[in-house]
């Protein structure tokens, strides 16, 4: 393989991981547009996600379409639990109480995963087969690859569509502007949390599903996927979703090109450095809107 | 009221003066020796954590790199440069508080939660560089035969000792901490946990008292690092990763955020439990998250001052029925 071919595999691998991250990142963003929290869960859902698959595909032989959607609305059933129990009945409702709620839910969901799955990584065969497509420059493509796209492609079109066209996604972003606003015009802000936190579930489900194939899954894979699609959210801009999926796609591709052409014992350090050098210098992100505010 | 909480200070510190001095006598088994000094060990780094949770509000997820730092260079100056001891563990503390200021300054002039990304991130490749930098860390298998600590010809080489040497620097750290909320620094970071808008337009700079006391906690963590270092004379990179960053957020939960005797109820809980759960290692993360929520939903105040508030609301009740009020 020539160099040429070398940097065309590195991007390959950088788009799809990057898209990974992206659906992450809009996760991070569907909640944090919500309520202000940094959901810590969010890491948990991507690794319930593939979990979820391998137990229906694998173990109980379901087909891998049904599969899908089962896995997702389980996992935004969990979002939604999380909403409906703890944070809504914490006595305190101040955003640091709330961040370290998340945190220990993801610790117990985590800690439930770890009981019933065990540690061992485990394989979730291919949506269609392993047999790699080869590409006009010479590269070579599994069908994973494209599915990853194929979804991650449809789920923005869903979502920009759900944003700008119906009304509960036109409540949420009214919401995300301005919460005493949106309830003052009869917008039901408990809901508009509880959805979010269901959504951003079934979301962090897709990309735990879609990436299962290629990486393989265990109880938890999330953490660094969950953690570096956070990083991504942060260099898109912080509650930006054009950001997002920029910043999942620039991070995607600096890590996996960086980990082929320089080291790739750094790989998981990358995107964290990154996620230091945006808020040491452009805290609001690519896409965020004027300067983060100082004080 | 003022000489009231002194004063009830004094009688604290005299009570865990005395304990600190009389405890041994009644302590047998060298587990339980151990089990003590690592209470000891996360005390200190709870009680600097606490000072930027509770009176700074501020989250950090980054505390295992302050904590692995001052290990690192206390193992590293020592082992591969043979530095002398003291010095190294100064050393120490003073790079990770500069670096503490480096990741402070410009994510605390933010508004926002900014620090908790910036210490995620930042703890994470600590974690990361310890494992790679092989040549100077030893890699994932360890710096080992880290020499003990020794003050003159006197070795701290064993557990009894090493109580008394970690309990003195808890003690010192506790004392620091409380004198340090009783000055102009405390008032100062009390009325920003109060109200931030309020305490700036009384002229005080909230960032900066942000800052300085984030680089102390950090200094705080390192001194707890090195002191681990050379109690154990073995680290890797294991014990310094996110998991540990989580046990020390909740320890300062369930203490009680800005509760300086609940930092140390915390760690002490929490450590029991963890030493508890040994055999049953898997269930280690699910009773630290099942802690944590429970005490973050039904007692945000912490569970210290949870339960003195909820006496207090009953005894208040218990008099009033008396007086015949409610």
């Amino acid at each position: 393989m020539d160099f040429s071919q070398q940097i065309a595999q590195y991007i390959v691998t950088g788009l799809t991981i990057g898209a990974i991250y992206a659906i992450v990142a809009m996760g991070f963003n569907i909640i944090h547009n919500a309520t202000g929290i940094v959901n810590f869960a969010q890491c948990e859902f991507i690794s319930l996600g593939g979990m979820f698959m391998y137990s229906l595909v694998v173990l109980f032989k379901v087909n891998p379409m049904i599969s899908f959607f089962i896995s997702m609305a389980g996992v935004a059933i969990i979002g939604a639990l999380i909403e409906i129990g703890p944070i809504r009945h914490a006595r305190s409702k101040e955003i640091i109480v709330l961040i370290f709620l998340t945190i220990g839910l993801s610790e117990v969901l985590r800690g439930t995963a770890q009981e019933v799955w065990g540690t061992d990584n485990v394989g979730v065969p291919a949506f269609s087969g392993e047999n790699p497509i080869h590409l006009l420059g010479g590269g070579t493509i599994v069908p994973q690859h494209i599915w990853v796209f194929a979804i991650t492609v449809l789920v923005m079109l869903m979502l920009h569509y759900f944003f700008k066209k119906t009304l509960m996604g036109k409540a949420m972003r009214a919401t995300s502007v301005n919460r005493r606003a949106a309830a003052l015009v009869g917008i039901s802000v408990n809901r508009i949390i509880l959805f979010s936190f269901a959504f951003s579930g079934a979301l962090g489900a897709v990309a735990g599903i879609i990436i299962a194939p290629i990486s393989t899954t265990s109880y938890d894979t999330g953490i660094m996927l969950g953690l570096k699609g956070f990083a991504a959210a942060i260099l898109g801009g912080y509650g930006n979703f054009a950001g997002a999926i920029l910043g999942g796609v620039i991070l995607g591709l600096l890590e996996s090109l960086g980990a082929g052409l320089i080291s790739s014992q750094y790989k998981d350090a990358i995107a964290f450095f990154v996620l230091l050098l945006v808020l040491f210098l452009k805290p609001a992100g690519i896409m965020g809107y004027g300067e983060a505010e100082r004080v | 009221m003022n000489n009231l909480i002194k004063q009830k200070d004094i009688l604290g510190f005299g009570a865990l003066a005395v304990i600190i001095i009389v405890l041994p006598l009644f302590v047998e088994s060298k587990y339980y020796f151990i089990v003590l000094n690592v209470i000891g060990l996360n005390t200190i780094v709870v009680v600097g954590l606490n000072l930027l949770i509770g009176f700074a509000g501020q989250i950090s997820l980054g505390h295992a790199a302050f904590y692995g730092l001052g290990s690192y260079f206390s193992g590293i100056l020592t082992v591969n440069y043979g530095f002398p001891l003291w010095p190294a563990m100064v050393v120490g503390m003073m790079a990770t508080g500069a670096v503490a200021y480096l990741i402070g300054y410009p994510s605390l002039k933010l508004r926002g939660h900014y620090l908790v990304m910036a210490t995620l991130g930042f703890g994470i490749i600590i974690n990361i560089l310890m494992g790679e930098l092989e040549q100077f860390t030893g890699g994932h298998d360890g710096l080992m035969g880290i020499p003990p600590l020794a003050i003159g010809g006197w070795v701290f080489d064993n557990d009894l000792k090493n109580f008394y040497l970690i309990w003195s620097f808890v003690f010192l750290c506790m004392v620091a901490a409380r004198n340090l909320l009783n000055s102009r620094v405390g008032r100062a970071l009390r009325a920003i946990s109060g109200s931030e808008v309020a305490a700036n337009s009384l002229g005080v700079n909230t960032a900066d008292y942000k800052v300085k006391i984030f680089v102390l906690s950090a200094m705080f963590a390192s001194i707890s690092g090195s002191l681990y270092a050379h109690y154990i004379t073995f680290i890797s990179p294991s014990s310094y990763d996110f998991h540990y960053s989580i046990q020390v957020v909740t320890m300062v939960i369930v203490g009680g955020m800005g509760s300086l005797w609940g930092s140390l109820l915390g760690a002490g809980v929490l450590t029991c439990i963890s030493e508890a759960l040994h055999i049953a290692k898997q269930y280690h993360i699910i009773a630290y998250g099942v802690f944590l929520c429970l005490v973050l939903v039904f007692l945000p105040e912490g569970v210290l001052m949870g339960i003195t508030n909820f006496l207090v609301k009953n005894k208040d009740k218990a008099a009033n029925y008396k007086n015949g009020l409610t």
